[in-house]
């Protein structure tokens, strides 16, 4: 078994070994021109059933995962999924619906997806939603399409420009690229924080939109907001919200109250979705009416007791994506939302920003907080001295902390601080994991101080040891090329 | 062959020698330390026509970019095609094998503008 | 309700923390917008309430026999491949940032980079993106970015949703210009006029057309590429279990809707972006990339590599903003190509075009329907009713349950009689019998 271990699938091929077989019905031939059709059979494994199954079983438990292990990667809220939610989605009903169907066909989705729409709306005090976006990435290029829309209709093309602060997530800048908006990067104050004056003087009638994430990625609320919104909407700055950290502040704020124009959630962090390994998400936006008609298409709206889908509206920036968008994943997302009250939804980000401070307050100690203040849902510590003396970096920390069963935090992000260690508990932890948690990294502190060493080698106790990163980025290696190159590899 | 005191140098981490009109490019040792390991080099075009302190090359490390920016004005001469294969000679001589475009100089007066080694240092030291 | 902390946990955690009330630790947020008013939901829903009341929901959705394709397709999807993507191991896991805890998760998309690549014959693949027409535009931008040009040529046969996307990705700062194709496919005599631009970024063209036609690639290609204009094709995967393959033709990036490889429909997501393109230009490529490796006891293993194209590095910079893809996605393509095998494909292909095939010989036995190309096609394909085909799809659908297929008539006049009909692996002779009867019956 141990031998077999990092073979690749094609490596266990054999020759005319099947798993699934389609009976053929080929009675008609093949009515193609020989020159348009493939001469070569694709390097595809040749297993059987039981093969595909147990490879893939085995490879799943090479893999961290939050069913097993705590998992506390800030700004990802890597929170329970609940199983319910998996059933419910997968219903048949839901799954066989074409995207093309008519809308007689899709009353149940189109109803869900309506109501979805309206519960977001009324958990952010906005006043119309859209769910075509795939991720919370996806959402945001959404949004800054729909802020250009905006303006261009407006008559206001000159202003070009997208100011964020340089705490933000590197999708932001990224977003601004992709629609040829220029990035404003502004610098943080010493708390992380934006700092008015700088503010002002990067806004100006070539300015389109101020984005801010809330709380910032320093998991620190502006408590200014209120001056920095009314500083930016006094120049005709659209103010959107990056809401990854939508989990800090469910139930107990809506973004819309703060003056907020636009914002996108990301239906997998903060609705509970899992999140695959890296996708599939959803990541909705949510907008004041005067942003409403720019919306991408289709819209979900309801007509004379029916549910339609919506296309024919002119001022829309069009489609972001075919069809509509990630609809398993809202369903998911939908149960989520009814399995709590409008009283109780504030219980969520209650307990996820308790669960932060109380590691921020045990871990504070050893590791340095960026910020002496209360944090919301999650912290941001770094690196010690007494072990960067010794040569210990975060990323030994987070190493070693595998060693313990424990997913690392993210790490080296926000990039305004040095030797970053990002930390989300979510609020689905419970007391007795976050001591766990505790320990583990008071031990590191430990052995970073006194054996150094020990970190420097983590993993240890993981049947994988350190990967050599730079030999991969060096001599790419991104497919197997046949079966025999990849055998002579192990 | 240059060595670091016959070099100049650039607030954003680039040396400069000079070989006659030619003005041969690098980055400085300092700079590949701070980079870590490198393992792409996107090199500027042949012929390509640079301004000085414009961006015109990018080194890779894993988990970092880094922009080159042109010391001088000019045309791209040459580009050290070695990088294409094995970027890390920039770790591991980053003044001689290392090297990574040369230029024509177009305005020598530019040259004025960069430190001499010991002013490099003190920048260095200044912004650490 | 999934919160852990009993109301003993958060007294006794915060009394820990140092403070005598929650509200001290928000203190700084401004008073006036704590504690808003809710109204989505009276009353929490337990677990079984949950489950009846999405079944209500999924019970007034009724899916018909289904004759449309048009870009999403009806399959078949192996009890493997939901059970095995079922496990929370990967259902569970993010995007594996630390290579030692994912070994498994990077694996599984080493393997899937690979299958991917030996499908559609090209050098490299993506980890995937969000879904067909994204991955076509993240391929346009990376044929502008490559090119320094301005200008792209698209087949009007392009799937109408993918080229609506490419508008709002390049947005406005391209001109898309549209190669007619009167007889069903490319005219490669217009292709060649308008490459004369000079300033073309590239030329796209779907496979099997967005009619269902093949289209005659490798002719299409060198055409393209004679002029040094990138070629990008836009392929289904399934049909490469017969149709040459983009590598095959040489195209500088392939593309396309991975939804096919054993994923549901689901009303249009989620579904799997596949993004390939030459080894060359790899560091254009947008999203996650895994490469084989080895740990530093020189044991094989695998890492997310190549970072410094995306976006939590280069930022402003980026080759995209894409961070979540559609990992689980590419896992259940992974699985279900991993079944197939090569034997499998080629089987699941044949079965597809044949059913084509029968569909078609069924209802053109009937004098009124006619194919409207005379042009080879592999599982869909465009007949004419000689009625307007719109209103008939409402009536058949009200009066049979039958979705006969997608109306053309929003491609124009010449189209308002035309329907495309599809027809996967998921039907039989008996289907192809009630369709044609449905049709006898209405025409």
């Amino acid at each position: 078994m141990i031998e077999n271990d990092s073979k690749l699938s094609i490596e266990k091929s054999a020759s005319g070994r099947r798993a699934l077989v389609f009976n053929a019905r080929n009675k008609n031939g093949i009515k193609i021109p020989q020159h348009l059709l493939r001469d070569t059979e694709p390097l595809l494994p040749e297993l059987s059933e039981l093969e595909v199954i147990r490879h893939y079983t085995l490879l799943s438990h090479k893999n961290f995962s939050l069913d097993a292990n705590f998992y506390p990667l800030g700004s990802c809220t890597m929170k329970y999924n609940p199983r319910i939610n998996e059933i419910v989605s997968s219903l048949k009903n839901f799954e066989d619906l074409h995207p093309l169907s008519d809308d007689a066909c899709a009353q149940g989705t189109l109803e869900l997806l309506y109501h979805l729409e309206k519960a977001l709306c009324e958990i952010c005090a906005m006043d119309a939603t859209t769910l075509t976006p795939a991720a919370g990435a996806h959402g945001e290029f959404t949004g800054a399409a729909i802020v250009k829309a905006y303006f261009e209709n407006k008559g206001e093309k000159q202003r070009v420009q997208i100011v964020i602060p340089d705490s933000a997530h590197g999708t932001n800048p990224a977003t601004s690229s992709m629609l040829g908006f220029e990035t404003v990067e502004i610098k943080s104050n010493e708390k992380g924080q934006i700092d008015i004056e700088t503010l002002k003087k990067a806004l100006s009638e070539r300015t389109a939109m101020l984005m801010l994430t809330i709380p910032n990625t320093l998991g620190i609320f502006e408590a200014d907001i209120e001056k920095i919104v009314s500083i930016a909407h006094n120049s005709g700055v659209v103010v959107y919200m990056d809401g990854a950290n939508m989990n800090a502040l469910i139930g107990i704020l809506k973004p819309g109250d703060m003056g907020i124009d636009l914002m996108h959630l990301n239906m997998h962090k903060t609705f509970s979705t899992p999140h695959g390994g890296g996708g599939p998400g959803a990541g909705a936006i949510c907008v004041k009416k005067y942003l409403e008609p720019f919306l991408p298409v289709p819209r979900v709206i309801k007509e004379k007791g029916m549910f339609r889908t919506k296309s024919d509206c002119p001022l829309s920036i069009g489609k972001i994506k075919s069809f509509f968008g990630n609809t398993a994943v809202l369903i998911k997302s939908y149960a989520y939302i009814l399995s709590h009250s409008n009283d109780s939804l504030s219980e969520i980000s209650k307990n996820a920003i308790i669960n932060a401070n109380y590691l921020l307050k045990k871990l504070g100690k050893l590791y340095p907080p960026h910020n002496r203040e209360y944090c919301m849902h999650e912290c941001v510590l770094s690196c010690p001295e007494e072990l960067l003396k010794n040569q210990v970096r975060t990323l030994d920390v987070a190493k070693r902390l595998l060693d313990f069963g424990l997913h690392a935090p993210t790490v080296y992000f926000p990039l305004i601080v040095k030797e970053a260690l990002m930390i989300e508990p979510t609020e689905t932890e419970s007391k007795e994991t976050l001591d766990a948690f505790i320990q583990a990294m008071q031990k590191i502190y430990e052995e970073g101080k006194y054996h150094p060493e020990t970190l420097k080698k983590a993993p240890i106790n993981l049947a994988t040891k350190r990967m050599d990163e730079t030999f991969a980025a060096r001599n790419p290696d991104l497919r197997w090329e046949s079966k025999k190159t990849c055998s002579s590899k192990v | 062959m240059p060595n670091a005191e016959e070099v100049k140098y650039t607030k954003t981490h680039e040396w400069v020698h000079v070989e006659g009109e030619i003005a041969v490019i690098g980055v400085s040792e300092h700079a590949q330390s701070e980079m870590g390991d490198i393992v792409f080099v996107e090199l500027p075009k042949l012929g390509q026509n640079l301004e000085k302190e414009k961006p015109c090359a990018v080194i890779e490390s894993v988990k970092s970019a880094f922009d080159v920016y042109s010391p001088l004005s000019g045309e791209v001469t040459e580009v050290n095609e070695n990088l294409n294969s094995d970027p890390a000679l920039i770790n591991s001589s980053p003044l001689e094998n290392g090297w990574i475009f040369k230029v024509k100089i177009s305005n020598p007066d530019e040259l004025n503008e960069l430190m001499n080694l010991e002013k490099y240092r003190e920048f260095v030291k200044q912004n650490a | 309700m999934y919160s852990a902390n009993t109301k003993e946990d958060q007294t006794s955690m915060l009394k820990e923390i140092g403070v005598s009330s929650f509200e001290e630790l928000i203190r700084q947020i401004p008073e006036k917008f704590l504690n808003p008013a809710f109204k989505f939901n009276d009353k929490a829903l337990d677990e079984m309430q949950i489950l009846k009341r999405f079944e209500e929901l999924a019970s007034k959705n009724t899916p018909p026999l289904n004759f449309v394709g048009a870009g999403a397709y009806e399959r078949y999807v192996p009890a493997a491949v939901k059970y095995i993507s079922q496990r929370g191991e990967f259902l569970t896991a993010y995007t594996p940032y630390q290579a030692e805890a994912s070994q498994g998760l990077l694996q599984t998309i080493y393997e899937y980079q690979s299958l991917v690549c030996a499908l559609f014959e090209m050098d490299v693949s993506n980890a995937s993106l969000y879904d067909g027409a994204t991955s076509l535009a993240e391929a346009v931008k990376a044929a502008v970015r490559i090119t320094g040009k301005k200008e792209i040529i698209c087949s009007n046969l392009l799937n109408p949703e993918y080229e609506k996307t490419i508008r709002t990705y390049v947005n406005g700062s391209c001109l898309i210009t549209k190669l007619n194709s009167p007889n069903g496919v490319c005219e490669t005599n217009t292709l060649n006029e308008k490459l004369e631009s000079g300033n073309i970024a590239c030329v796209i063209v779907q496979n099997p057309n967005f009619l269902g036609i093949i289209e005659d690639m490798p002719k299409i290609s060198e055409i393209t590429r004679s002029k040094g204009v990138l070629f990008i094709a836009c392929a289904d995967p399934v049909s490469l279990g017969l149709l040459k393959p983009p590598g095959a033709y040489e195209a500088d990036f392939a593309v396309g809707e991975g939804q096919s490889l054993g994923l549901p429909l689901n009303f249009g997501g989620p579904y799997l972006g596949i993004f390939t393109c030459k080894k060359k230009y790899l560091r254009q490529m947008p999203g996650r990339i895994v490469g084989m490796t080895k740990d530093k006891e020189g044991k094989r293993g695998f890492v997310l590599t190549i970072q410094a194209r995306e976006q939590h590095i280069r930022r402003n910079r980026a080759s995209s903003n894409i961070c979540s893809n559609e990992a689980l996605c590419a896992l259940m393509a992974g699985i279900y190509l991993t079944l197939l095998g090569p034997k499998g494909l080629r089987e699941l292909a044949l079965l597809n075009h044949n059913n084509a095939l029968a569909a078609l010989d069924k209802l053109t036995k009937n004098q009124k329907i006619k194919l409207r190309f005379a042009r080879p096609f592999f599982n869909e394909f465009v007949v004419d009713l000689g009625t307007e085909t719109s209103l008939l799809r409402k009536k058949i659908l009200k009066e049979e349950n039958i979705d006969i297929g997608l109306p053309l008539g929003f491609m124009g006049e010449e189209f308002r009689n035309c329907l495309l009909v599809c027809a996967t692996e998921t039907k039989n002779e008996e289907d192809f019998e009630r369709l044609a009867g449905a049709l006898e019956k209405n025409l």
